[in-house]
C-alpha cells in the first residue's frame, strides 16, 4: 500500500481524511441502528427477521470504522492522493444539478444541453455561447432517436413541443 | 434433449431476422462505446441498458449479449492504440499492444487481438453451453445455506482477495450492502432505511448506482486531474493483416489464453484481469523471442486478449446457472434480466429454455459478427478515439443521465445519480474499488434472502450454515480468500495482489 512512503515524522502524523472516513462509516452504522431499532423485529419462525442483516451490517461497519481509524492514527492508511482541481468538479456538478432542476420545466433537450456545455466547460471549452447551442442541438437529436424511435419517455419541453 | 439440441434450437431463435438485427445493433453499439477511452465493459453495458428498455426480453437479452462482447472488443482497440491505463482487464494488452502500435505494427496487433478474441469467445461460449447443464444439475441440490455460502465467497473474492487493501475492498462492499438494505424488506414487507421517502421504497436501482459510480465518478475524477495534455493516438500504419509469421506465433497463445481465462471467469473469483496477467506470464515464459517482450511481442497481445474474452464468457457460467454475478459487468447484466422479472439460475433453464439458449446462441453469432465487423471498420473506431476530451465526457454524461431519465424521469432519481457520482469520485480519490459496491447492492438482497430462509428452516440455529459439507467447504474457501491476502500484504508481498486489482470489472 504505502507506495514510496518513507517513515518520516510527516507521514506518521494522523491522517485527517481517513479519520473523517472512519467517522462517516460509524455514522452510517449509527443510522442503521437507529432506523432498524424501530422495526417490529422478531417476526417469523425464528429469531431472524428484517432487522438481523442490517444489524450485522452495522456491526461490520463499526468494525471497519475502527480499522480505518487505527490505520489513520498509525499513519499507514496510505494511498498517494493526487492533487485534485476542484474548479472542473464544480462545473460538472453544477451542470448535473442544473439538468436535474430544469428537466421537467424546460424539457430534455435544453436541460441536457446545459449539462453538456457545463461539462465541456469543466474540461476546458469555456465558450458557453458556443457550446450551449451545440449541446442543445445534440441533445435534441438524441431525444428524437430515443423518445420517438425507441419510445423512451423523456420529458418534453417547449423545444420538443415546437415540432411534435 | 441434449445440449446440442438445445443449442440448435437456440441458434434457430437467434437466427430470426429481427434477432440478428438486434445482435448487429448490439455489437456495433457495444464496440463503438467500448472503444471510447475510459469506458470499460461494465460502463458500456450500463450506458446501453436503456436502449433495450422497450424491447421484448428475448430481443433485449440478445442485444445485450452483443453489447457485452462488443464492449470487450472495443476495449482492446483502445488499449492498443491509446495506451489508456485504468481499464484493468486490458492493461496487459496495452503493455505489448501499444508498443507494437508505436513500432508501426498496430494493424497486426489489432488483428491478433480480434481473431484471438474470436477464437476464445467461440471456444468459451461452447464450453459455457456444455458446462451449464451440469452446473444447473448441481445447483438443484443447493439449498439456501449453500447459496448463502456461495454468495459469501463471491463477496470476498470481489471485494478483498485482490486489490491493494482488504480494508478498502471490504468498506466498499459494506457500503453496497448498506445501500441494498434500503427499501421494502422482501420477506416481511417492512420498510428499512427509507426514512419515509416514497422514492426509496423500491430500493436503489442498480443501473443508477452503476452509471453514477462508473460514468459520473470517473468523469469527475478525470476532470479533477486537470489538463495533462492530449493522449497520443497511434495511427494504424500499413496492413491490418497478419503475416504467416504472426499467425504462427499467435495461435498457441490464443488457445492457451482461452484455457487459462475460461476457468478463472467461471469460478466465482472476480475479474477478467487475473486471467490476462496469468496468460501474459505464461507467454513470457514460453516464448521463443524473449527479447521482444516489453518491446511489442505479438504473443503478449494474443494470449491476454484471448484470456480476457474467455473469462468474460466464463463469468456467464455462474451468472446464468446460479444467478451469481462475480463482476460489475455481470451485476449489471443481472439487473438487465431483472427488469423483465427474470431471475437467472437453474429455474430459468427449466422455465424459459428458449430464452437462455437463444442468449447463448446469440453470443456465438455476436462473436462472428464482431470478427467481420471489427477489422474492416478499424478506421472508424480509430476516429472515435480522437474525439477531444471535452466533447467525449460531455457526451458520456449526456448518455449517463439519459438512461436514468428514461427509466424514471424524476428529480429525486437524478439527485441520487449526482449523489452517487460524488460518492464514486470521493472513493476514487481515496483508492476505494468501485465494483464491490455494485456487486454488494445487487447480491446483498439475494444473500439476505437465502440466509433468512436457511435460518428460518433451522429455527434460528446458526450452526446449520456450517453443517452442510458443500456450504462448509465454500465458507472455508471464502475465509482463506479473506485471510491469506491479509497475511501476504502484512508480509510486504502485496504488490502482486495490487497488480491484480479489479478496478472496473
Amino acid at each position: 500500500m504505502n507506495k514510496g512512503n518513507n517513515p518520516s515524522a510527516e507521514t506518521r502524523r494522523p491522517d485527517r481524511a481517513a479519520l473523517i472516513i472512519a467517522v462517516v462509516l460509524a455514522a452510517i452504522a449509527g443510522l442503521i441502528f437507529w432506523d432498524v431499532s424501530r422495526l417490529s423485529g422478531l417476526a417469523g419462525y425464528s429469531q431472524v427477521g428484517p432487522t438481523t442483516v442490517p444489524y450485522a451490517i452495522a456491526f461490520c461497519l463499526v468494525g471497519l470504522a475502527i480499522w480505518t481509524a487505527a490505520e489513520a492514527l498509525r499513519g499507514d492508511f496510505g494511498h498517494e492522493r493526487e492533487k485534485q482541481e476542484f474548479g472542473p468538479v464544480v462545473w460538472i456538478v453544477g451542470g448535473l444539478a442544473a439538468q436535474m432542476l430544469l428537466l421537467n420545466t424546460l424539457g430534455f433537450s435544453i436541460a441536457t444541453g446545459i449539462l453538456f456545455a457545463m461539462t465541456a466547460c469543466g474540461f476546458g471549452k469555456r465558450r458557453l455561447w458556443f457550446t450551449i447551442p451545440i449541446g442543445i442541438a445534440f441533445s435534441y437529436l438524441v431525444w428524437l432517436i430515443f423518445a420517438k424511435l425507441l419510445q423512451l419517455s423523456l420529458p418534453a419541453g417547449p423545444l420538443e413541443r415546437l415540432f411534435f | 434433449m441434449g445440449t446440442f439440441d438445445f443449442l440448435l434450437q437456440g441458434l434457430l431463435v437467434a437466427a430470426q431476422p429481427m434477432n440478428l438485427l438486434y445482435a448487429l445493433i448490439g455489437v456495433t453499439l457495444g464496440t463503438a462505446v467500448g472503444v471510447l477511452p475510459g469506458i470499460g465493459p461494465a460502463l458500456t453495458v450500463a450506458l446501453l441498458l436503456p436502449v433495450t428498455y422497450k424491447l421484448d426480453p428475448g430481443g433485449s437479452l440478445i442485444m445485450f449479449a452483443g453489447i457485452y462482447y462488443g464492449g470487450m472488443y472495443g476495449g482492446s482497440t483502445t488499449s492498443i492504440l491509446l495506451n489508456t491505463p485504468g481499464e484493468s482487464s486490458s492493461i496487459v494488452t496495452a503493455l505489448e499492444g501499444n508498443k507494437m502500435a508505436r513500432a508501426g505494427r498496430g494493424g497486426p496487433a489489432l488483428a491478433t487481438a480480434a481473431i484471438g478474441s474470436f477464437v476464445a469467445g467461440l471456444i468459451a461460449t461452447l464450453a459455457l453451453a456444455f458446462i451449464a447443464p451440469y452446473i444447473v444439475k448441481l445447483a438443484l441440490v443447493f439449498g439456501p445455506r449453500e447459496y448463502f455460502a456461495l454468495m459469501v465467497l463471491a463477496f470476498v473474492t470481489v471485494s478483498s482477495a485482490f486489490g491493494d487493501s482488504t480494508l478498502r475492498g471490504l468498506t466498499s462492499l459494506f457500503v453496497g450492502l448498506t445501500l441494498a438494505c434500503i427499501g421494502i424488506d422482501q420477506l416481511t414487507g417492512q420498510t428499512r432505511l427509507s426514512f419515509g421517502v416514497p422514492d426509496l421504497l423500491d430500493g436503489i436501482e442498480v443501473t443508477t448506482l452503476a452509471v453514477a459510480m462508473f460514468a459520473i465518478g470517473e468523469t469527475l475524477f478525470i476532470a479533477a486531474q486537470g489538463d495533462r495534455g492530449p493522449d497520443k493516438v497511434e495511427a494504424v500504419r500499413g496492413s491490418v493483416w497478419m503475416s504467416a509469421m504472426d499467425w504462427a506465433r499467435s495461435w498457441k497463445p490464443w488457445l492457451r489464453g482461452t484455457f487459462i481465462g475460461f476457468p478463472i471467469g467461471a469460478m466465482p473469483a472476480g475479474g477478467a484481469e487475473i486471467g490476462t496477467f496469468l496468460s501474459y506470464a505464461a507467454e513470457k515464459r514460453l516464448t521463443k523471442h524473449p527479447e521482444e517482450f516489453g518491446n511489442g511481442a505479438i504473443e503478449g497481445v494474443a494470449g491476454p486478449e484471448a484470456a480476457n474474452n474467455a473469462s468474460a464468457a466464463g463469468t456467464l457460467v455462474p451468472l446464468l446457472t446460479l444467478g451469481l454475478p462475480t463482476t460489475a459487468t455481470a451485476a449489471i447484466m443481472l439487473a438487465g434480466f431483472q427488469q423483465y422479472g427474470l431471475q437467472p439460475g437453474p429455474l430459468l433453464f427449466a422455465t424459459n429454455p428458449q430464452l437462455v439458449w437463444g442468449l447463448i446462441a446469440s453470443l456465438l453469432i455476436a462473436n462472428f459478427m464482431l470478427l467481420v465487423l471489427n477489422l474492416p471498420l478499424i478506421g472508424l473506431w480509430v476516429r472515435l478515439l480522437t474525439i477531444p476530451k471535452p466533447w467525449l465526457y460531455a457526451g458520456i454524461l449526456l448518455f449517463a443521465t439519459l438512461g436514468t431519465i428514461g427509466a424514471n424521469p424524476s428529480v429525486f432519481e437524478l439527485g441520487m445519480l449526482l449523489a452517487f457520482g460524488l460518492l464514486g469520485y470521493v472513493m476514487r480519490v481515496f483508492g476505494y474499488p468501485i465494483a464491490p459496491v455494485v456487486v454488494g447492492l445487487i447480491l446483498g438482497p439475494l444473500a439476505e434472502q437465502q440466509l433468512r430462509r436457511a435460518l428460518s428452516i433451522s429455527q434460528g440455529d446458526i450452526t446449520v450454515l456450517f453443517t452442510s459439507p458443500i456450504a462448509a467447504v465454500l465458507l472455508v474457501i471464502a475465509a482463506l480468500a479473506l485471510i491469506v491476502p491479509l497475511i501476504l500484504r502484512a508480509r510486504g508481498r502485496g504488490e502482486v495482489l495490487a497488480q491484480l486489482a479489479a478496478s472496473e470489472d
